[in-house]
């Protein structure tokens, strides 16, 4: 890795430079995800008094264990389902709001601040809309004859969830798909319409491809995001509930810990996250080095 | 733009108009909540225009909160909150800053483990840890505590690579220049490397600020006592009411309001440095 040309001479400045990041980092992510590490391995007994080593012992049970295979794939739609619907709705968005002259700032501005919303928040927001007892959504939702119900349907609960996650990623999408977009040389979709080419097919044979990089880029930032990000929107709303149907692998972390106590289980549910996040991390990297060199 | 289509124009208009509106939809669904009474709560379902006892909820929300659902007033949640967030951004900047320095700055023995030790901490947020962090802060008996709420959060990866690549396209004519003048290396830090990161650091404040504002687990975590309780994790306690009692939605729309508002102006207001700042962070 560079450094500068020329360099500071300095035994021991660049030490108490590093010093106060090292420390927190040592205090505060190396010893927990160590301490993960070794839980993991250990069961402790009925009342929390000793703890014997049992190797691989609580992966196998997660893997066999059903709620776990459950929260796996409730999981797997809630990352899907709010990426999808975040990404398509803020795909869209971008590229009329580049059609725009005069009123794209004005636009723009009115599109991003619910970046600022805090995940918790967004959930409430929704949840409060979605109510089956005062909530605007159900009761239009009841003169088309569905009675709304996230207390009881798990199906319902899902779709408030994603909802409220996708919404507050929209400003983020909409952001990233904007700059894609205007990194494309016009000349490009000029030369294609003056051979006769409609704005959309000029869209899908010209502009999409051109995004790949970007949509990319987008799908594994959002599926962090739907993955690590969105815990205050379960747990503010439906809090895994019902029947499990919303209990997304964190807040199963969480519940399993801290509400239920499982140390062992806890933790090695947290080393499989870490798992996933060092998977989707050099994945985003990897993409990263790529885009540069385009 | 191409060519001419004004009915193109008209759609496009209609398409970010309805976007506008599903965006703004449930903000402005929460803000008129915010201005009912209680009454208006039990008749089914919520008015669509807003009411008259907007004073009366904000008052008692700022000056007294939800006593019977365990909440502060709204007053010492958003202090909590703002203390949170600005210990949080204020401590990612400085130790992001003088890490990339010594990184670019100096040459070092074991300068590439550092490197991947601050690395590392991408790959370890805190959802993924929960309990072991807890029980370390707990045993640096750092539970209900400002230092507790913050200091755990402010290792920053994304801020040293940011800051280290900014430094790198920093001329080397400035540090020859600087050392042929007698500056040392604090010097050099502080009166040329400081001053040309401005308007990085100020990108980066507006990003961590909201970053910290909306923190709601780390907090949920390691606070019980409502003295330390945050605007963003007092409002879910006001919803989880106990048994059949419904929440005071009027009360509970009026904090949301109240802890949506601060992050959203500085978005508003800094959309230049927060556009810049999202997408650097990012690369």
């Amino acid at each position: 890795m560079q450094t500068k040309r020329m360099t500071f001479p300095g035994r021991w400045l660049p030490y108490a430079l590093l010093g106060p990041q090292v420390i927190v980092t040592l205090i505060f992510f190396i010893w927990p995800a160590g301490q993960a590490l070794y839980q993991s391995l250990l069961r402790e007994d009925a009342f929390g008094l000793s703890s014997n080593f049992v190797g691989l012992a609580n992966f196998t049970r997660l893997f066999s264990d059903g709620s776990y295979l459950n929260s796996l794939s409730v999981t797997a739609v809630f990352a899907i389902g709010t990426t999808l619907l975040s990404m398509s709705a803020a795909l869209l968005l971008a590229v009329t709001v580049n059609r725009m002259l005069r009123s794209r700032n004005a636009y723009t501005t009115l599109l991003v601040w619910p970046y600022a919303i805090a995940p918790a928040i967004a959930g409430v927001l929704w949840w409060f809309i979605f109510n089956p007892a005062i909530g605007i959504v159900p009761y239009a939702l009841e003169m088309v004859g569905y009675r709304w119900n996230h207390r009881t349907s798990g199906g319902d609960a899902m779709l408030l969830v994603v909802i409220a996650a996708a919404w507050k990623q929209i400003a983020y999408n909409f952001l990233f798909f904007l700059a894609g977009l205007q990194s494309i040389p016009q000349s490009l979709i000029e030369a294609a319409a003056i051979d006769g080419a409609s704005p959309t097919k000029r869209f899908w044979t010209i502009v999409f491809p051109l995004l790949t990089p970007t949509t990319f880029f987008l799908m594994v930032v959002n599926i962090v995001y739907a993955m690590f990000d969105t815990f205050g929107v379960i747990h503010a709303t439906t809090q895994g509930g019902p029947a499990q149907a919303t209990n997304t692998l964190v807040y199963k972390v969480y519940a399993d810990g801290f509400v239920g106590l499982n140390l062992g289980a806890s933790a090695a549910q947290s080393v499989i996250l870490m798992v996933i996040v060092v998977v989707l991390t050099f994945v985003q990297f990897r993409f990263i080095e790529r885009r540069v060199n385009y | 733009m191409v060519e001419n289509r004004p009915l193109g124009n008209l759609a496009a208009h209609l398409i970010l108009i309805s976007g506008v509106a599903l965006v703004l939809f449930p903000v402005y669904i929460a803000i008129i909540a915010s201005t009912h009474g209680p009454g208006e709560f039990m008749r089914g379902v919520l008015p669509l225009t807003p009411g008259d006892q907007a004073v009366e909820n904000y008052r008692l929300m700022w000056e007294a909160g939800l006593a019977k659902a365990g909440s502060p007033p709204a007053w010492r949640m958003l202090w909590n909150s703002l203390v949170m967030a600005l210990a949080i951004t204020i401590g990612k900047l400085f130790i992001s800053l003088l890490s990339a320095f010594a990184i670019v700055y100096f040459r070092f023995p074991f300068r590439l483990f550092f490197f991947w030790l601050i690395f590392i901490t991408l790959m370890l947020p805190v959802e993924v840890r929960i309990i072991p962090t807890f029980q370390v802060v707990a045993d640096l008996g750092m539970l209900n505590s400002f230092a507790g709420l913050s200091i755990p959060l402010i290792a920053s990866a994304t801020a040293t690579f940011l800051f280290r690549q900014f430094f790198m396209t920093i001329p080397e004519e400035m540090l020859e220049a600087a050392r042929i003048d007698g500056a040392g290396p604090l010097k050099f830090f502080r009166d040329i490397l400081l001053p040309l990161s401005v308007t990085n650091i100020a990108a980066l404040f507006v990003i961590m600020f909201i970053y910290g504002w909306n923190q709601y687990l780390w907090p949920l975590l390691i606070t019980t006592d409502p003295d330390y309780t945050t605007i963003v994790m007092g409002i879910q306690r006001m919803t989880s009411t106990s048994g059949d009692e419904t929440p005071d939605w009027n009360l509970v729309m009026a904090a949301v309001v109240m802890a949506a508002l601060p992050p959203v102006l500085v978005i508003l207001f800094m959309q230049r440095l927060f556009v810049k700042g999202l997408t650097e962070t990012e690369k």
